[in-house]
């Protein structure tokens, strides 16, 4: 069995959820209040978004490994080449993703069914909730999508999190590190042990959203 | 008494930067309890004015009181829900028919079982409650709306052409449990619609007024009988006979 295979795999895990987390926590809201209310630039907010999702990972982790350098302005901090850096530089890669979708998504629910809810008493929040639950389905791609991304990329948290073995080496970056050694069975192995895990993620994740209880 | 509304040169104007006119009401007052039928060619404004009935928008300009008080551009919560409206092309939430009628009374805080239970039975939908809403036909779809509306007893029940796109079947439904709901509730019930015979049938049995809007701006409003029988303004005449090309 390959050396520290379960760390690696909960660090993976940690890193990409807690990312994961984040960004659904800050980009579900973000989305459905940019598809629903009035914004003031608006249209240069969506460029950015819809910019933002096809963020090259590596120079997202460039970013935050300046912010994060001993004389960057977030250095005093202490996070760089620690999981707390690829957090970071995770949640950023996935934010743009998660609030881009899910604004498609809540966009493309009825606007006249918010009148009806709104005539029904709801408040704007309960308008919201309701809108986001009939766009559960995409709201999920949207999880689905971010989590994609980040639990795959490899540019950013090789970056910021230096690979360190036993602290914040994360499969992607044993796979670079073992293909570079030429040990390509191992490589290919932790890059099914990847797929093996993203399918578990996402099966969770589609069981979530058949039964919607929120 | 004090009318449940009272509207005095209220007005909506929609564009920018050169607004279009759709509503003009110079006076109108709808009592406490009231059967008022709004009838009107598509566009005349009658669907801008339940909105504005409903605080789903406010008004360009003019006034709008709501039982006795004015009402402020966002009015509180409690003013918003003495309100509701049955639109003409329902939508449900993707939940059972129960949770679709529940839906407005959990914000409230009130209690749920007991309430849902009498509307689906008034309505007809009692077997259909742990079914799909989006499974309902069309005609039980719209009762289904109109039980979520009654549910919450409101002072006013706004109708924006409840049965345009029914069979005569569930016309014939959605009258009866309207009327016999108003009798025992004593709710407030505007209809806009461009159907003069449901007009004249609905308004005619809850000894209500009619009324005539066109171009936004409301030409005559009367009881049921004068308005039909014996119309003041030639276009009411012409509107109700039929005979007006728009």
């Amino acid at each position: 069995m390959y050396d520290g295979l379960s760390q690696i795999v909960l660090l993976s895990l940690y890193v990409s959820g807690v990312a994961l987390g984040l960004a659904t926590l800050l980009g579900v809201p973000a989305g459905a209040a940019l598809a629903l209310q009035r914004v003031p630039g608006r249209r240069l907010i969506e460029l950015v978004i819809y910019t933002g999702m096809g963020l090259p990972p590596v120079v997202v982790g460039l970013v935050v490994y300046l912010l994060l350098s001993r004389s960057g302005p977030l250095g005093a901090l202490g996070w760089l080449f620690t999981p707390a850096a690829m957090i970071v530089a995770q949640t950023i890669i996935a934010l743009p993703l998660v609030i881009g979708l899910t604004m498609t998504a809540v966009g493309g629910v009825d606007p006249a069914l918010r009148l009806q809810v709104r005539s029904l008493g709801a408040t704007p929040a309960q308008v919201m909730w309701a809108v986001l639950r009939e766009a559960r389905a995409g709201v999920l791609a949207a999880i689905i999508a971010a989590f994609g991304a980040v639990i795959s990329e490899v540019g950013a948290v090789m970056l910021v999190g230096g690979d360190i073995d036993g602290q914040t080496r994360v499969l992607t970056t044993a796979i670079v590190l073992e293909t570079r050694e030429g040990n390509f069975a191992l490589a290919l192995a932790l890059g099914a042990v990847l797929l093996g895990l993203a399918l578990l993620a996402n099966t969770l994740l589609l069981r979530l959203g058949r039964r919607p209880r929120w | 008494m004090t009318p449940l509304y009272r509207l005095r040169q209220l007005r909506k104007a929609y564009g920018e930067p050169n607004p279009r006119l759709v509503l003009d009401v110079e006076a109108l007052d709808i009592e406490a309890g009231e059967m008022l039928a709004i009838i009107g060619p598509s566009g005349a404004g009658k669907s801008t004015l339940l909105r504005l009935l409903n605080f789903l928008e406010a008004p360009t300009s003019g006034g709008l009181e709501f039982e006795g008080r004015p009402v402020p551009p966002n009015p509180p919560l409690y003013t918003q829900r003495r309100v509701t409206t049955v639109f003409q092309r329902p939508l449900m939430l993707s939940r059972s028919v129960y949770e679709n009628v529940a839906f407005g009374l959990r914000p409230r805080g009130l209690p749920v079982d007991k309430r849902v239970a009498a509307v689906l039975d008034e309505v007809g939908l009692a077997a259909l409650a742990s079914a799909p809403a989006g499974q309902l036909s069309g005609g039980e779809m719209q009762r289904a709306a109109l039980a979520r509306a009654l549910v919450l007893e409101p002072a006013a029940l706004l109708l924006d052409e409840p049965t345009a796109n029914l069979d005569p079947n569930n016309v014939g439904l959605i009258e009866s449990i309207l009327l016999r709901h108003r009798q025992a509730h004593g709710t407030t019930l505007v209809l806009v619609t461009h159907n003069v015979f449901q007009a004249r049938r609905l308004a005619g049995q809850a000894s209500g007024r009619a009324a005539l809007l066109l171009a936004g701006r409301l030409v005559e409003a009367g009881p049921v009988d004068d308005f039909f029988s014996n119309p003041q303004d030639p276009r009411t005449a012409a509107f109700i006979r039929g005979d007006m090309v728009y």
